[in-house]
C-alpha cells in the first residue's frame, strides 16, 4: 500500500542527472540520478556516510555540487557554462524558497514564538503583509495539529512538538518539494510517531517528498519509491517491498540484516 | 594631615563642571553609537571566511587593539591633520580615536557572539531562502544581542573612562574642566576628588547592571 | 596628498624614542611588581576579612576599576602632595597610582581564580587538619594561579598601554618623548607614527605570547577568565 494518492500527478517536481560532490579529496556523491515526479514520496536509506544528507543539501544548494544537473519544475538550476555549470548566489536564494527543509535537530528560531517561526519566511523571504502571514502561520500550525501552542517559545515545546513546528515552517512557505533530513532521529522512541504521523498525513496530501530516515516501517508505508545509497551512489532502487522486503543487491541486505525487523510506527492520535 | 577640605569652591564653579560632564557624556555617547555601528561591519568581516575582507578587518582590529588609546588620540590631534585637507578640533580627533578604538574592540564581541550560535540556525534560515544579510539580522543578531549585551556594557564604561583622555588635546570634557577650573581656584584636592566621585557615581551603576546580566544571563530564561 | 615623508629624522633621534620606551616598561614593571602581592591582599581581604575589611576592600576595589586612570594620576600627582605636605615628582606619582590602580584589577583576577577551585579541594584539605592559611598556601592558590596566568598577562597588557596617561604629568615615557621630537623636529606625523609602531610592536608580540598560552591551557582545560 504505497499511499494510494495522486502519485500520477502532472510531470517531474525534480530531476537530478549524474550528481556529484566532493569535500576536497573525498568524494561524497558518485553521480546520482533521480527523477521525482509530483506527489510522489520517495524515501532515501543508507548506511551513515552513505551521502544521503549531502544529496539533499545539494537538492537545496546548502551545497553546491562539484558537477552534474538539477532541475527544478522542468528547469535547469544554473546556467551552462563551459562545461560545468554556474550557480548565482542570488538564485540559489530564491530556489530554497521554493525547497522546504526539515532538519534533524529543528533548527528553530528560539527568540521567536512558535506564530514567529511559522510567518518568519514568508514575511521576511515572499514579503507577503502582517494580515496574510498570519492567515498562512496560523493555517500551518493547524495543519501540523499546534495552532494551540502559536504563542509559546519553542523552548517550551517537547521535541516532537518543535519537530512538528519546524516542520509548519517549511510549508508556509508552500514549496514545490519538502526534504527531511532525519527528522525523527533527534527525538526520544515516544515521540517519533507524532512527527511520522504528520509527514505520512502530508504524503497523502498529494506533497512531494524526499526523507531521508532510518524508520523503515515507515518508509514502507509511506513511500512510493526507495532509494538504497551506498558509498556516494544509488545501488538499488524500486517500490518498497522491492527494496525493503525482496532485495537484489547484498549490500542493501546487509544493511536491512543490520537493523532488525523494522518497527510500524503506531498510530496516533493527537 | 591639616587640610581643610572644603567642596564650597567645587559648587561655585558647577556650571563649568556641568558643562564638562555633559561634554564627556556627548563625546562618549557619540563614540558608542559610532563604534557598535561600524563594529559589527567589522566584525561580521572577520567572521566571514572571506580573505579579501577578513585580512584588511584583522589588521585594523589588532592595530586599534595593540595601541594605547591615548597614542590614538594623540595621532589623530597631532599628526592626522597635516595630510587631511581640513581642521581637527580636539571633539574630532578624540572622537576619531576614541571610536575606532570602540569598533575595534565591539568587532571582536560581535565576532565571538556569532561565534556562539550554532550552525543550524544559520542554516535554517538559509533553507527558508534567507539571504545571507536577513539570516544575521532576523535570526542570528536578536539572539547573539542577548548574550553581546554584557560585554558591550563592560565596553561602554571602558569608553566613558577613556573619554577623560581628550582632556590631554584640551576638549573640554569634565576632566579638563577640573583640571582649569583648579588651577584658578587653588582647589586641586577637592576639584579631583569630586571628578573621581562624578565618574564614579555615573559609571558604577552600569557596572552593577552588567555584572547582574552576566550572571542572570537571559531574563526570560530563553537560551 | 602632497606630503614628504622623511624618517630620517625621526631615526635621528631614535636614542630619545628609546629611552622613553624604557621608562615605559619601567613604570610597567614597578607597577606588576607592587601591584601583584597588594591585589592578592586585597582579594584574600575581599574573600576572607570580616564584614567591615570586605565592605571597604570591596569599595576601594570598585573605585579603582570604575574611575579614569587619569583623574586618579592627577589625584596623586596634584591633589596628594597638598593633602600631605610632601613634594612628590611624576616617577613616583605615576609608580603609586599604576600600582594602586593595577592591584584592584589583579585583586578580582586572583579572586575568580580561588573561587575557580572546586570546593571539593578546601574539603579535602580540612580532611587531612590542614588550617585555612595553609590551604590556601599549599592548596587553592597553586591551582588558582596557574589558571589566572592568562588574564595575568592580559592585565599587564593593559597596564602598559594605560601607563602612556604618566605623559600627561610630563613623566618621560614614550608618548612624551614621542611628543617632545616631534615638537623639535616638526615631523609630527613620521614621529608619532614610529612611537605607535612601537608601541604595537612590543603590545603585539605580548598579545600574541599570551594568546598562544591561552590556547595551549584551554585545550587542557585549566583557565579562567575574569
Ligand atoms: N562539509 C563537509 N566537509 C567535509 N566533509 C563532509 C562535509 N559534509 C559531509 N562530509 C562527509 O561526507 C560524508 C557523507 O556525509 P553525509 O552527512 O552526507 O552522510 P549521511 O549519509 O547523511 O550520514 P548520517 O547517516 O550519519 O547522517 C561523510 O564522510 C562526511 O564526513
Ligand atoms: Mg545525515
Amino acid at each position: 500500500m504505497s499511499g494510494g494518492r495522486g502519485a500520477d500527478g502532472a510531470g517531474e517536481a525534480l530531476r537530478i542527472e549524474d550528481l556529484r560532490k566532493s569535500f576536497g579529496d573525498l568524494e561524497v556523491l558518485g553521480g546520482v540520478s533521480l527523477s521525482v515526479r509530483r506527489g510522489e514520496v520517495v524515501v532515501v536509506i543508507g548506511a551513515s556516510g552513505s551521502g544521503k544528507s549531502t544529496m539533499l543539501r545539494c537538492v537545496n544548494f546548502m551545497e553546491i555540487p562539484t558537477s552534474g544537473k538539477i532541475f527544478l519544475g522542468g528547469a535547469l538550476v544554473g546556467r551552462e557554462r563551459g562545461g560545468g555549470i554556474e550557480y548565482r548566489e542570488k538564485e540559489l536564494t530564491r530556489l530554497r524558497a521554493r525547497v522546504g527543509m526539515v532538519f534533524q535537530h529543528f533548527n528553530l528560531f528560539p527568540h521567536m514564538t512558535v506564530l514567529q517561526n511559522v510567518m518568519e519566511g514568508p514575511k521576511t523571504v515572499l514579503g507577503c503583509d502582517g494580515e496574510e502571514c498570519r492567515r498562512r502561520g496560523n493555517l500551518y500550525l493547524d495543519r501540523v495539529g499546534l495552532a494551540w501552542k502559536a504563542e509559546s517559545y519553542p523552548s517550551q515545546l517537547s521535541g516532537g512538538q518543535q519537530q512538528r513546528v519546524a516542520i509548519a515552517r517549511a510549508l508556509a512557505m508552500e514549496p514545490e518539494i519538502m526534504l527531511f533530513d532525519e527528522a525523527t532521529s533527534a527525538l526520544d522512541p515516544e515521540l517519533v510517531g507524532e512527527v511520522l504521523e504528520t509527514m505520512k498525513a502530508l504524503a497523502e496530501d498529494g506533497m512531494t517528498m524526499i526523507i531521508v530516515t532510518h524508520e523503515l516501517g515507515f518508509a514502507y508505508t509511506v513511500a512510493d519509491r526507495v532509494l538504497f545509497l551506498s558509498g556516494g551512489r544509488v545501488l538499488e532502487e524500486g517500490t518498497p517491498s522491492e527494496v525493503l522486503t525482496f532485495p537484489r543487491e547484498e549490500g542493501t541486505r546487509n544493511f536491512l540484516r543490520g537493523h532488525g525487523t523494522f518497527r510500524l510506527p503506531e498510530p496516533r492520535l493527537d | 594631615m591639616g587640610h581643610n577640605w572644603d567642596f564650597s569652591s567645587v559648587f561655585a564653579s558647577r556650571a563649568l563642571l556641568l558643562q564638562g560632564l555633559e561634554n564627556t557624556l556627548i563625546l562618549g555617547a557619540t563614540c558608542l553609537a559610532l563604534g557598535l555601528f561600524f563594529g559589527l561591519f567589522v566584525g561580521a568581516a572577520r567572521f566571514s571566511g572571506r580573505a579579501w575582507l577578513y585580512f584588511p578587518a584583522t589588521v585594523f582590529v589588532e592595530v586599534f587593539r595593540n595601541t594605547p588609546v591615548l597614542v590614538q588620540i594623540m595621532w589623530f590631534f597631532f599628526a592626522f591633520p597635516i595630510i587631511v585637507p581640513f581642521q581637527v578640533d580636539a571633539f574630532t580627533a578624540a572622537a576619531i580615536g576614541l571610536t575606532l578604538n570602540t569598533v575595534a574592540f565591539s568587532s571582536e564581541i560581535y565576532r565571538a557572539g556569532l561565534q556562539s550560535l550554532a550552525r543550524g540556525q544559520w542554516e535554517a534560515g538559509r533553507a527558508l531562502g534567507m539571504s545571507y544579510w536577513q539570516q544575521m539580522f532576523r535570526v542570528i543578531l536578536p539572539q547573539a544581542a542577548r548574550r553581546m549585551l554584557p560585554a558591550f556594557m563592560n565596553r561602554a564604561v571602558e569608553l566613558f573612562k577613556m573619554t577623560s583622555l581628550a582632556s590631554v588635546v584640551a576638549y573640554g570634557e569634565l576632566m579638563h574642566q577640573a583640571k582649569v577650573v583648579s588651577t584658578i581656584s587653588f582647589n586641586p584636592i577637592e576639584m579631583y576628588t569630586s571628578v573621581a566621585l562624578i565618574f564614579f557615581a555615573v559609571l558604577f551603576p552600569m557596572t552593577v547592571f552588567a555584572r547582574r546580566f552576566e550572571t542572570r544571563g537571559d531574563p526570560r530564561g530563553r537560551s | 596628498m602632497g606630503y614628504e615623508w622623511d624618517f630620517a629624522v625621526v631615526f635621528r633621534d631614535f636614542d630619545l624614542l628609546l629611552l622613553g620606551l624604557v621608562n615605559t616598561l619601567k613604570v610597567t614593571g614597578l607597577a606588576l611588581l607592587f601591584g601583584v602581592p597588594l591585589g592578592l591582599a586585597l582579594s584574600l581581604a575581599r574573600l576572607y576579612g570580616n564584614f567591615a575589611a570586605r565592605l571597604f576592600v570591596g569599595l576601594v576595589i570598585e573605585f579603582l576599576r570604575t574611575t579614569p586612570p587619569i583623574a586618579q594620576l592627577f589625584w596623586f600627582f596634584f591633589a596628594l602632595p597638598i593633602l600631605i605636605g610632601v613634594e612628590i615628582d611624576p616617577f613616583r606619582a605615576s609608580v603609586l597610582t599604576f600600582s594602586l590602580q593595577s592591584s584592584a584589577f589583579f585583586a578580582e583576577v586572583f579572586r575568580a581564580g580561588i573561587q575557580s577551585v572546586e570546593a571539593g579541594q578546601w574539603e579535602a584539605s580540612r580532611a587531612i587538619g590542614m588550617d585555612r592559611n595553609e590551604t590556601l598556601r599549599r592548596v587553592i592558590l597553586p591551582q588558582g594561579v596557574k589558571r589566572m596566568i592568562p588574564a595575568f598577562l592580559e592585565r599587564a597588557i593593559e597596564l602598559m598601554k594605560t601607563t602612556t596617561l604618566v605623559s600627561a604629568i610630563s613623566y618621560a615615557d614614550l608618548l612624551y618623548q614621542a611628543n617632545s621630537v616631534a615638537q623639535s623636529t616638526y615631523r609630527t606625523i613620521e614621529v608619532f607614527s614610529v612611537a605607535a609602531g612601537m608601541y604595537f610592536v612590543v603590545i603585539f608580540a605580548c598579545s600574541l605570547g599570551v594568546r598562544r598560552l591561552e590556547r595551549r591551557m584551554a585545550r587542557s582545560g585549566e583557565t579562567v577568565m575574569n
